[in-house]
C-alpha cells in the first residue's frame, strides 16, 4: 500500500514538476511569474488531442504540440512580456497582471473554440498493466516518468553542455553584465519560452492521457501550483523545481491518504508553501547553487 | 432598465470600489504586491454575517468585520516585511486559495452550503439595494476624505518614500516594518468594511465569493484605472462593474474581452487609464488648464520674482 502510494506520489509529482519547468525557466530569465504557462499546457493538452486524431500517432502529438505552443510562447514574449518590461515599471505585478489575462484570454479561447464539453484521448498502450505483488503500475504512469526523465535531461544538457546553455545561466545570474559581455540575452529569453512552453504543452498531454479527460478547465489548477512549485523550489532554480515538484506531490498524496487535514489537496502545495517561508523565506535552495 | 435593476448595479459597483481603493492602499500607496485581498474580503464579510445571523447589530458587525480583518491584515503584514515582492506576490495568492478552502470546509461558515443573512434594518429602515448604495457612497466618500488627509499627512508621505525606494527611506530613518504593517492593517481593515456590507447587500455569500478571481478583478481594477491614485481605483472599479452590462451583446465572449483588455493595458498603458502619466490623463488636465488657469502658489510667485528680479 506504501509503495503503490509512493509510485502514485512520484507520478504526479513529476508532472508537477514538468508543469512548473517553464515558469522556472522564464522566472530565471525574465524575473516573471508567468501564469499564463498554464495556460501554454492547456493549448498544448487541446493541440496535442487533435493532433492524435487526426494523424494517430501520439508521438507526432507530443512533437508537433511542443514545437507549435514554444512558437507561441516566443511570440508572446516578443509581443507582450519584453516591451512591458523594456518600460519601467515600479511594481513586480505588472507583468503578472499581463499574464493573467493571458491566461483568461487562453482557457475562454479554447472553451469558445474546443466547446466545453471534455475529450477523452483514449490512448491504448502497446503494454500491460505491470503488477509486482500487489503494486501496480499503469503503462500511463511508466510513459510520465520515461518522458519527464527524458525532458529533464535533455534540459539538463542544453543549460550545461551546450553554448546557448551558457548564455541562459549567464542571462539568469545577471542579465546587464551578460549583455556587456556580449551574450545575446535576446536567445537567452527566446529559450526559456520554447522550452517552458514546450514542456508545459507535454505536460498538458500527459496529464490528458493520465486522467483521460481535458476540459477548458484544465490549466486552472495548475496555474496557482505552479506558483507554489516555483517559489518552494527557489524561484528560477529548475533543479529546486524537480525537488519541490516531487516533494509537493508526496505531500498531497500522503496528507490526503494518511490523515484528515481539514484542507483539500489543492490548497496543501500552499499551505506547504507558507510554512516554508516563514521558516526559510529564500526557498528551498537558494538561487546559488543552481543546477 | 428599471431603476431597481440600475440601484442592484450601483450597489455592486460601489462595495468594489470600496474593495479597490482598499487595495490600492497596500499596492498602490505602500507598493507592496497584494494579490489575494478577496481573502480578507472574505473575513470581513463571514464575520460580519456571523454576528447579524446570531442577532448582532449591523453596524457593531461591520466594524468587527473590519477589525478581525484588519488583525488579520496585521499579521500578514508581519510575515511581509520578511518576504521580497515576488514571494509576498505568491504568499497571498497562497493565503486567498487557504482561505476558500476554510470557508469552504469550516462550520461556522457554513461550509460548501454558504450563509444566508437576512436584510439588515437601519435606523428603522429595512435595507435595500437602493441604500446599500447611498450607504457606500458615503462610506467611499468618507474614506476619499480620510485618504486625502493621510497623503498629505507624515504617514502618507513616508509610505511613498518606502514606495519609492525602501532602502533610502530607512536611510533617512523612516520606520519602514512600522508604515508597511499599518498599511497592511488599514488597507486589510478597509477590505473587511466592503465584505462586511457586500455580505448584507446579497443576503447570501459562499466561499466561490472571495475567490483568486476575485483579487485579480480587484487588482485588474486598480491597475486599469492607475495605481497609487484616488481617481484611478474609484474609475477602475465602476468600469469594471459595469462591463458585464456594456458587454452584455457579447455575453459568451466576456472573458475573453476581460482578458484581451488586461494584456492591452499593461501592454501599452501600464500608468492605468487615468493615473498620473497617461496620456489621457495629460490630456484632460491639459484641457481643464484651458478653462481654469492653475492658481498661483507660493513657490511660482517666488519663482516668477527670482526671474524679474534678474
Amino acid at each position: 500500500m506504501f509503495l503503490q502510494q509512493l509510485i502514485n506520489a512520484l507520478t504526479i509529482g513529476s508532472l508537477y514538476a514538468l508543469t512548473a519547468m517553464g515558469a522556472t525557466l522564464i522566472y530565471g530569465i525574465l524575473g516573471i511569474l508567468d501564469i499564463a504557462n498554464a495556460g501554454a499546457y492547456l493549448v498544448g493538452a487541446y493541440l496535442g488531442w487533435y493532433i492524435y486524431y487526426g494523424t494517430g500517432s501520439i508521438v507526432l502529438a507530443f512533437l508537433l504540440s511542443m514545437l507549435a505552443v514554444g512558437l507561441l510562447g516566443i511570440l508572446l514574449q516578443r509581443a507582450v512580456y519584453s516591451p512591458i518590461l523594456a518600460k519601467p515599471h515600479t511594481l513586480s505585478i505588472i507583468p503578472l497582471v499581463a499574464a493573467v489575462g493571458l491566461f483568461t484570454m487562453s482557457s475562454d479561447a479554447v472553451r469558445l473554440i474546443c466547446g466545453p464539453n471534455s475529450k477523452a484521448y483514449n490512448l491504448k498502450f502497446p503494454v500491460e498493466t505491470l503488477r509486482v505483488g500487489n503494486v501496480v503500475i499503469l503503462p500511463a504512469w511508466l510513459m510520465i516518468f520515461a518522458l519527464t526523465a527524458v525532458l529533464l535531461v535533455i534540459l539538463w544538457f542544453i543549460l550545461n553542455k551546450t553554448k546557448l546553455g551558457l548564455a541562459w545561466r549567464a542571462t539568469a545570474g545577471d542579465a546587464e553584465i551578460a549583455r556587456v559581455c556580449g551574450v545575446n540575452t535576446d536567445t537567452a529569453m527566446a529559450l526559456s519560452y520554447i522550452l517552458g512552453y514546450g514542456f508545459a504543452a507535454a505536460a498538458g498531454i500527459m496529464t490528458g492521457i493520465l486522467y483521460n479527460s481535458i476540459t477548458p478547465a484544465l490549466g486552472e489548477v495548475p496555474s496557482y501550483k505552479m506558483l507554489a512549485i516555483i517559489v518552494l523550489g527557489g524561484l528560477g532554480n529548475p533543479m529546486g523545481t524537480v525537488v519541490a515538484g516531487l516533494i509537493i506531490g508526496i505531500a498531497e498524496v500522503f496528507l490526503s491518504v494518511y490523515t484528515a487535514i481539514p484542507i483539500p489537496k489543492d490548497a496543501i502545495a500552499f499551505v506547504v508553501l507558507i510554512i516554508m517561508l516563514l521558516v526559510k523565506p529564500d526557498g528551498i535552495m537558494s538561487r546559488k547553487n543552481k543546477v | 432598465m428599471s431603476s431597481a435593476y440600475l440601484y442592484s448595479i450601483l450597489a455592486t459597483a460601489t462595495i468594489f470600489t470600496l474593495l479597490a481603493l482598499a487595495l490600492n492602499i497596500i499596492t498602490g500607496y505602500a507598493g507592496q504586491a497584494m494579490m489575494g485581498i478577496a481573502a480578507f474580503f472574505g473575513i470581513g464579510a463571514y464575520t460580519a454575517a456571523i454576528i447579524t445571523t446570531n442577532g448582532g447589530n449591523f453596524l457593531l458587525a461591520l466594524l468587527a468585520g473590519m477589525l478581525v480583518s484588519g488583525i488579520f491584515g496585521a499579521v500578514l503584514g508581519v510575515i511581509s516585511l520578511r518576504l521580497q515582492a515576488d514571494f509576498l506576490a505568491i504568499t497571498t495568492i497562497g493565503i486567498n486559495f487557504v482561505m476558500v478552502a476554510l470557508f469552504n470546509r469550516l462550520k461556522i461558515t457554513g461550509g460548501t452550503l454558504g450563509l444566508t443573512i437576512k436584510k439588515p434594518v437601519l435606523f428603522g429602515v429595512k435595507m435595500n439595494n437602493t441604500y446599500f448604495f447611498y450607504m457606500t457612497v458615503i462610506l467611499i466618500v468618507v474614506l476619499c476624505l480620510l485618504l486625502g488627509k493621510m497623503r498629505r499627512s507624515w504617514f502618507g508621505m513616508a509610505l511613498a518614500s518606502i514606495n519609492n525606494d525602501p532602502g533610502a527611506a530607512r536611510s533617512f530613518g523612516i520606520n519602514v516594518s512600522r508604515y508597511q504593517i499599518l498599511a497592511f492593517t488599514i488597507g486589510t481593515a478597509v477590505a473587511g468594511l466592503a465584505g462586511g456590507v457586500y455580505a448584507h447587500r446579497m443576503g447570501f455569500i459562499s466561499s466561490s465569493d472571495f475567490a483568486f478571481v476575485v483579487s485579480i478583478q480587484a487588482v485588474s481594477m486598480v491597475v486599469i484605472g492607475g495605481l497609487g491614485t484616488l481617481r484611478g481605483p474609484i474609475f477602475g472599479a465602476l468600469l469594471i462593474t459595469s462591463l458585464p452590462e456594456i458587454l452584455r451583446f457579447a455575453d459568451d465572449y466576456r472573458e475573453l474581452v476581460y482578458g484581451l483588455l488586461l494584456v492591452l493595458m499593461v501592454r501599452f498603458m501600464p500608468e492605468g487609464l487615468i493615473g498620473d502619466d497617461s496620456p489621457v490623463w495629460s490630456a484632460l488636465m491639459k484641457l481643464w488648464r484651458k478653462f481654469v488657469p492653475k492658481k498661483k502658489t507660493r513657490a511660482d510667485l517666488i519663482a516668477e520674482s527670482v526671474e524679474g528680479g534678474r
